[in-house]
């Protein structure tokens, strides 16, 4: 790979920094509209700020940063209030609300432009067509080194939201998992939301003016869902948001440089594959997350299954040597009792074998007197159980076999001298089987 | 210098495209600006901000249907907004408005992959069965997305939706981008996010067609199942219907009508094309499939007026237009609307704020008079505005209008000395009030366990909204503690109102509860 290669701090350093910026920008604020169930909004304010932006071109006859960003916030503020209105006068799904609301906005904006089009005057930096690539012609020297006018403003954007999270964290953690508490207790709930909605809207238009509106629009929502995924605490979920923006952004212009070459093409769009990044890695935490992964909760139920088939044959084992003491017994009727798959049986009798529950022999599996004792738990456990739903839970005979093999894996010493004592210290369970007495050393 | 206007509008359209290297920049504004030309013919004058206004001629020439370019378009934008209508309102009601948001930028990978790997397979990039089958797998992915990240991870529907949605446009970008690297034509791809409203050929009129019907009939074949899966899905699973493939019926239906919108409206105007007709439909009715009529009707109507207002106005851009007449639909639905609409909630919660002021007038009638004399032969006995106005806490000019109308409507008539008297019919209209008022009272004290100085209030509340058959019951239910026959007696002293009179509001209330509560404990 041709990495370092192509690789030149002058071109390529500023856009991976304008990137981390826009990234970060966006995942900052992103957190909050995740955890209070907005992720859409940030697609729908980028969108509905449009007609903002086409009255201040009106307005103003000419394009420049403030009365953009003023024209954006004041629309992004009306895109909520809007919502809400709607949401709450028409009774409409705030789904619902947010799509009649942002289309709509976005429809006129469109209009305000082509009749805009023909007459306001437009200079040659004023484009909007977001591309990391061309942020190069428009450059302002800042001691004594040009630095692209993108990254100016996604820096200050970046520190504006950044000081926003930081001053504002107590209040927005409780606006956003407890409206209500908040509003009680003296942070307008409605306020930080509408602060919150200023933010949104500033950061997309900072950072579509630049970069692209998908690569904001994806940090809002994937780097904040990614570390939601990883995390159960607010702080460290901003701080791993900020992490996976960083990468996806890094990665996204690695990727956008050296990807397309593997298959003779010329690079592509960065903003796109820093999307696409953010997506792999979000994709990534959703399978291998400590807590919460798909691959980490499939192993921990492949585990537990194990766990109470390996009880299963040495319960079963006791069974069998309860009729005929001392007998072996081969893992193909183990395997016909319990329907298991035989190889998983004969895997898991090796290691009974080792761990000294069994020992081998020619003709099958005998159980030791530490599998007895196992065995013993598990079977008192059961027939515990049974005795207890039928005395305490009022089931019928019939049916208590399957709930106290079920129960009978999770019963510890302390819940079978309770279940003892409470159907008092039965001999035989209701089916006329011998309850195993607990062991004692 | 309109250049320049054409690239924002190629950003604004494309809803924000991602960066492109700047050989195809360059290629993208030439499409851009071939795009534009057939969308929005440019007014002759460059310098007047107004919108020209058409002659007669240009109505006639539209309104006939004269064009056959018109025809087409307007045939097409009409069945694609009967067909996202009907499909909107399951969706609305999954409460998955934004699901077509979603999967309508999935499609997006999959048109420039099949562009990429048609040649590959010796098929041409460009046809649009091709281009069709791309976006529908794609979008098939994007539904597969959805669902894994709701029901395998713990997030929730929107950042499913919002995931989905960004990750998979961006690498459509990213795709597209490469795919514009080569060689060089790939005018038809970008009208997938563009839309291509004026430039609708018959063909494209058609494939909408079909797709509309083939869409009508799943969703009449599925009709139960779906408003099933719209209600109550956990009631439909438990009735053996399988949820998870219904599910991914209605999305692939999404699917479906996105994709033929794209070609046709553009990505975000597609969305608007499923939301806001059915968001407009649900204030019409509360039947769904009286909904999924109006709301097709309402998408229809949106695509016909909205392409014959920039067929007739060249200035304004077909997709923008449609949006526009459908939400200016969606509005007069929301006022006028007949089942939700917000003037019939005004109007029904004004019809019922009157009843009550009614209702309170005439009892309170009843209670001063009572609390002059024995009531029942009170019918001539004069009764001062004054002591009605203190009350309770309504404003004079409410009472007033109410006593107005009750004056029309003879319950009430005026002396010579402004003091107020019930007549004959309003004595009886006053004591039932005064009787359902007591017997929910009572009802309160001996079955609800409330202390006799509370129940006013709470009885207040209610007795408005009684039934006669709850009147009844009541009746029934309290036979033992109804001694005489009639209207029954206050169970608390009712010269409290008249005691309550002087003072105001909430001072009143804390009087009333503690001087009962005190004489509760007396007897």
């Amino acid at each position: 790979m041709n990495v370092i290669e192509n690789w030149s701090w002058h071109y390529d350093g500023w856009i991976v920094l304008a990137g981390i910026l826009c990234a970060v920008s966006a995942s900052l604020p992103g957190n909050f509209l995740l955890l209070r169930r907005m992720s859409l909004l940030g697609d729908a304010i980028s969108h509905a700020i449009l007609p903002g932006l086409a009255v201040a071109f009106l307005v103003t006859g000419s394009r420049s940063s403030l009365p953009m960003f003023l024209g954006a916030a004041i629309v992004g503020i009306l895109t909520a209030l809007f919502t809400e209105w709607i949401r709450n006068l028409g009774e409409v799904d705030e789904g619902a609300s947010m799509g009649v609301v942002f289309t709509t906005l976005f429809a006129i904006g469109l209009v305000l432009i082509v009749q805009a089009a023909d007459h306001v005057d437009l200079d040659p930096g004023c484009v909007l067509y977001g591309a990391i690539e061309s942020m190069f012609v428009d450059t302002i020297v800042v001691a004594g080194n040009s630095v692209p006018r993108v990254v100016i403003v996604l820096g200050s954007v970046t520190i504006i939201n950044l000081l926003f999270v930081v001053v504002f964290f107590k209040e927005l953690k409780l606006s956003a998992f407890d409206p209500a508490l908040s509003t009680s207790i003296g942070f307008s709930a409605r306020l930080m939301h509408y602060l919150l909605m200023v933010i949104v809207a500033v950061t997309a238009v900072a950072s579509f003016e630049t970069v692209g509106n998908i690569l904001v629009v994806a940090m809002f929502v994937v780097p904040p869902a990614t570390a939601y995924l990883l995390t159960d605490r607010l702080g460290v979920m901003i701080f791993l948001s900020v992490v996976v923006a960083v990468a996806s952004a890094v990665l996204g212009h690695l990727s956008a440089v050296n990807v397309p070459h593997v298959f003779g093409f010329q690079s592509t769009s960065t903003s796109g594959m820093m999307a696409l990044c953010a997506g792999l890695l979000f994709f990534v935490a959703s399978l291998v997350s400590p807590r919460a992964g798909v691959i980490v909760r499939i192993v921990r139920r492949q585990k537990l299954a194990q766990r109470i088939l390996s009880e299963d044959l040495i319960a079963l084992l006791y069974r069998m040597d309860e009729r005929s003491p001392d007998c072996a017994v081969s893992v193909s009727e183990l395997c016909s009792v319990l329907l298991c798959r035989r190889w998983l049986a004969a895997w898991l009798m090796d290691w009974h074998a080792r761990t000294g529950h069994v020992v081998p022999s020619e003709s099958g599996y005998r159980l030791t007197d530490a599998g007895r004792r196992l065995g013993a738990e598990l079977v008192r456990s059961h027939r515990l159980w049974e005795q207890y739903l039928v005395l305490e839970g009022g089931v019928t005979v019939d049916r208590i076999h399957h709930q106290a093999e079920k129960l009978e894996h999770f019963t510890d010493r302390e819940l079978r001298d309770r279940l003892d004592s409470v159907t008092a210290a039965p001999e035989l369970d209701p089916h006329g089987s011998r309850i195993p007495s607990e062991h004692t050393d | 210098m309109t250049h320049l206007l054409l690239m924002l509008m190629a950003w604004l359209n494309a809803s924000g495209m991602g960066s492109v290297s700047d050989a195809a920049d360059l290629r993208f504004q030439i499409s851009d600006f071939r795009i534009f030309e057939r969308s929005v013919t440019i007014a002759e004058s460059l310098t007047d901000r107004s919108i020209d206004w058409p002659d007669w001629s240009q109505w006639q020439r539209v309104l006939s249907l004269r064009d056959y370019n018109t025809r087409i378009v307007m045939l097409g934008t009409g069945l694609l907004g009967l067909a996202a209508g009907m499909v909107g309102s399951f969706t609305l009601l999954r409460r998955r408005a934004l699901m077509g948001d979603a999967l309508s930028h999935a499609t997006l990978p999959g048109v420039g992959l099949a562009f990429l790997l048609a040649p590959k397979f010796g098929l041409d990039g460009k046809s649009l069965p091709v281009l069709l089958t791309g976006a529908a797998l794609s979008g098939i992915a994007g539904v597969a997305a959805i669902l894994y990240v709701r029901n395998l991870t713990r997030l929730k529907e929107d950042a499913a939706l919002g995931i989905v949605l960004s990750v998979f446009f961006g690498a459509g970008i990213a795709i597209l981008t490469i795919a514009q690297q080569g060689a060089g034509h790939v005018a038809g791809l970008e009208s997938f996010i563009y839309g291509k409203t004026a430039s609708m050929i018959a063909d494209d009129a058609r494939l909408i067609a079909g797709a509309g019907l083939a869409s009508l009939i799943i969703v009449t074949l599925l009709f139960k199942e779906l408003t099933l899966l719209c209600f109550d899905d956990t009631f439909a699973g438990s009735r053996g219907y399988p949820v998870l493939l219904l599910d991914l019926v209605l999305m692939t239906l999404v699917v479906a009508v996105t994709i033929i919108g794209l070609q046709a409206v553009g990505l975000v105007l597609m969305i608007a094309l499923l939301v806001i007709p059915a968001a407009a439909a649900r204030f019409w009715t509360h039947d769904l499939k009286r909904m999924t009529l109006i709301s097709a009707g309402i998408g229809g109507a949106g695509g016909l007026v909205g392409s014959a207002m920039s067929a007739v106005f060249p200035n304004l851009p077909s997709g923008a237009m449609i949006v526009i007449v459908c939400s200016v639909l969606f509005f007069l639905s929301m006022f006028l609307g007949r089942s939700r609409g917000i003037l019939v909630r005004v109007a029904r919660r004004w019809e019922l704020n009157r009843t009550v002021d009614h209702q309170h007038l005439l009892r309170g009638m009843y209670e001063l008079l009572e609390i002059q004399e024995e009531p029942g032969v009170a019918t001539g006995r004069n009764v001062p505005f004054s002591s009605l106005l203190s009350m309770r806490s309504w404003s004079s000019f409410r009472l007033r209008r109410e006593i107005s109308r009750c004056l029309r409507n003879g319950l009430l008539v005026r002396n010579d000395d402004q003091s107020l008297s019930l007549t004959d019919s309003g004595m009886v209209e006053a004591s039932r009030l005064a009787h359902e008022h007591r017997l929910w009272e009572l009802y309160l004290i001996t079955h609800a366990d409330v202390a006799p100085g509370r129940v006013d209030q709470a009885a207040d509340a209610i007795e408005h909204v009684l039934e006669p058959e709850l009147i009844v019951r009541l009746e029934g239910l309290l036979r033992q503690e109804l001694a005489t026959q009639g209207v029954v007696p206050s169970p608390h002293p009712l010269e409290q109102i008249a005691a309550d009179a002087t003072a105001k509001t909430a001072t009143a209330v804390a009087d009333h509860s503690l001087t009962s509560s005190q004489k509760d404990e007396t007897p």
